[in-house]
């Protein structure tokens, strides 16, 4: 086991070598020369050629991945070409925001998903399970951009119990900061959550057809442990197969929340750095999204042996 | 084309058993014939402003109301849907023209061409979906173009996937194997072997990615990455809605509509023609 997990975060760094050479270069394409973004308008061409010396914009491109490749594997990111702020800094500062939402929005989909997932799978063909599954087809095809703004429409502006944008931190104010996260966490984790109780529901369907289940059963166990202790945690793999590419879509689906409900993270971050022509800030942002989407895939495929110690790595 | 459409019977017999999968249909078609025919259906010009009647709520003149500018908002989703529309299908159509070749290639080939291929695949795996897209549209510019090579680039990946599992499992089969024995080239067993027996999870996966193209786009559109205006699209339409939530909602509901009912319908016909074409495929979709 220590050995499987050793070469399997061994196995990370040579695609993180591959996404970080695919953000330099897709990013240098960005229109827009980043010195004259920092000069301004017609700027003196000494000055210019200055600073793109100082950026190091003069050099052939693979020294300047390479030395930007050494400097971000020491924590430097460099500075924002708009406001002069270390990324990393920034980085911090809204690193924290899109990971309350996405772990809030993950709970809301699992707390969802769970229950009514396993429910559809013990129930197979009922009209509860029909009732669900449609439901979760309707959610699924809702994009969270219409879905946060219905959400705008209901608890703003008719019911008037949240505030339809804004952000504040837990350290400010716990209350008021559940409040602001609650609508831009159900936003995500709604969409989340249709295609979890799908998984859910197809993963109970097969476990409950297995032998095991029948000797549980016959056993005299109460349906609840038979449907708890044993169909779900023998059909958690898929789940959290896909709980794994789900926190992909959260970080993704931030770029939507945040913008919509004005939440200074991640997302936001990222829309601000494109529209300004801000490379080192868009670099930072996706090659830091990026490494997150790589650490949940190892740490899902690392739960795997957990879950089901029957499985042998090699 | 008689052998072709015979051929096709038993899938749309199957399609037309499954009440769902005869709904998605029927909404596909008519957004295609509402796309086709925008300029016979749309009741005004969807550029033509008009600041005297700008932000009016739905009546007979205008079925949908008035944007911010005046302009008839039924108008702009009906021509809207021709956007929508023409980036999906030539987003699926370039990642699958891609995919589909790479994934073969991988999937014949020996192990090293298919490990450089499918660590290329998991490298645009490895980026948030919508971030990556952002990237992509942004540094192409937002536009037409831009739209299509971003989600064309995060379908790329799917594709080559599902063709190279495919194509390893039928690559071991016997007739794969006769073909070899009898000296056939790699090109004509990929062409004519393999290729015909890996369409089925190509064609279910490229209905549902349909349907992940039209969020993408609108997505892209809503953030402001996609078409740019004046010409309507559904996600753009959204976003301009948003100033005026509180006294105009039926704005964002014209635009937001249409983009669920469609994503459902694709769904809806996705999953019937996966069940009619393989009913062992499991498909776990994620949207935007």
């Amino acid at each position: 086991m220590p050995q499987y997990v050793i070469r399997r975060f061994l196995l990370i760094i040579p695609v993180f070598i591959l996404v970080s050479f695919l953000v330099y270069s897709l990013l240098l394409l960005l229109p827009g020369d980043p010195a004259v973004a920092l000069l301004g308008e017609n700027p003196e061409p000494e000055r210019l050629e200055q600073i793109r010396r100082d950026l190091g914009l003069d050099r052939p491109i693979y020294v300047q991945y390479f030395e930007w490749f050494y400097r971000v594997i020491r924590g430097d990111f460099g500075h924002s070409i708009q406001t002069g702020e270390p990324v990393v800094e920034a980085l911090k500062q809204r690193f924290p925001v899109t990971l309350q939402i996405g772990l809030t929005a993950l709970l809301i989909s699992l707390i969802i998903s769970l229950p009514i997932g396993v429910y559809s799978g013990a129930k197979r063909n009922s009209f509860s399970d029909h009732i669900a599954m449609i439901l979760a087809y309707f959610t699924a095809a809702l994009p969270s951009f219409f879905l946060g703004i219905l959400l705008i429409l209901i608890f703003s502006i008719s019911l008037r119990w949240l505030a339809p944008a804004g952000y504040v931190s837990p350290t400010e104010d716990l209350w008021l900061s559940i409040k602001s996260t609650i609508m831009p966490a159900l936003t995500l984790g709604l969409g989340g959550s249709a295609v979890l109780v799908r998984q859910i529901r197809s993963s109970m369907v097969d476990e409950l057809s297995q032998d095991y289940i029948r000797t549980a059963r016959a056993k005299g166990l109460s349906e609840f442990t038979v449907l708890t202790r044993h169909a779900l945690r023998n059909g958690l793999i898929p789940v959290v197969t896909v709980l794994g590419v789900q926190v992909g879509y959260l970080l993704g689906g931030a770029v939507i929340v945040e913008t919509i409900f004005a939440v200074p993270g991640m997302g936001r971050l990222a829309v601000f750095a494109f529209f300004q022509r801000d490379l080192p800030m868009a670099q930072g942002v996706v090659l830091v999204t990026a490494a997150a989407m790589l650490v949940v895939n190892f740490v899902v495929d690392i739960s795997y042996r957990f879950l089901d110690p029957r499985i042998q790595y090699r | 084309m008689r052998e072709f459409l015979v051929g096709l019977w038993p899938l749309i017999k199957s399609v037309g058993q499954n009440r769902l999968a005869l709904f998605g249909a029927a909404v596909v078609f008519l957004v295609a014939v509402v796309a086709i025919f925008a300029p016979f259906i749309a009741t005004h010009d969807p550029l033509a402003q008009d600041p005297y009647n700008k932000l009016q709520p739905p009546s007979i003149e205008h079925l949908m109301g008035t944007d911010d500018l005046g302009r008839d908002v039924f108008s702009r989703v009906v021509y809207g849907s021709r956007t929508t529309v023409a980036v999906a299908i030539t987003s699926v159509a370039l990642a699958t023209v891609v995919g589909i070749p790479l994934g073969l290639v991988a999937g014949y080939s020996g192990r090293w061409i298919n490990a450089g291929i499918m660590r290329v695949m998991d490298t645009l795996l490895a980026f948030p979906t919508l971030i990556l897209a952002l990237a992509i549209a942004s540094s192409l510019g937002p536009g037409f173009k831009s739209s299509v090579i971003a989600i064309s680039v995060l379908g790329l990946p799917i594709f080559a996937r599902l063709v190279c599992a495919s194509t390893l499992s039928v690559k071991e089969t016997e007739y794969v194997l006769a073909a070899k024995s009898i000296g056939c080239s790699g090109f004509r067993i990929v062409a004519i072997h393999i290729f015909p027996n890996v369409t089925s999870p190509i064609i279910v996966q490229g209905t549902l990615f349909i349907g992940y193209a039209i969020l993408l786009e609108a997505a892209l559109s809503f953030i402001g990455l996609g078409i740019p205006p004046p010409s309507p699209t559904w996600g753009q339409m959204l976003r301009a809605s948003y100033p005026y939530l509180q006294d105009q909602p039926w704005l964002p509901l014209a635009p937001g509509i249409p983009v669920f009912l469609v994503v459902l319908a694709i769904n809806f016909l996705g999953d019937g023609l996966r069940d009619a074409l393989d009913p062992k495929l499991k498909s776990v979709r994620h949207v935007v």
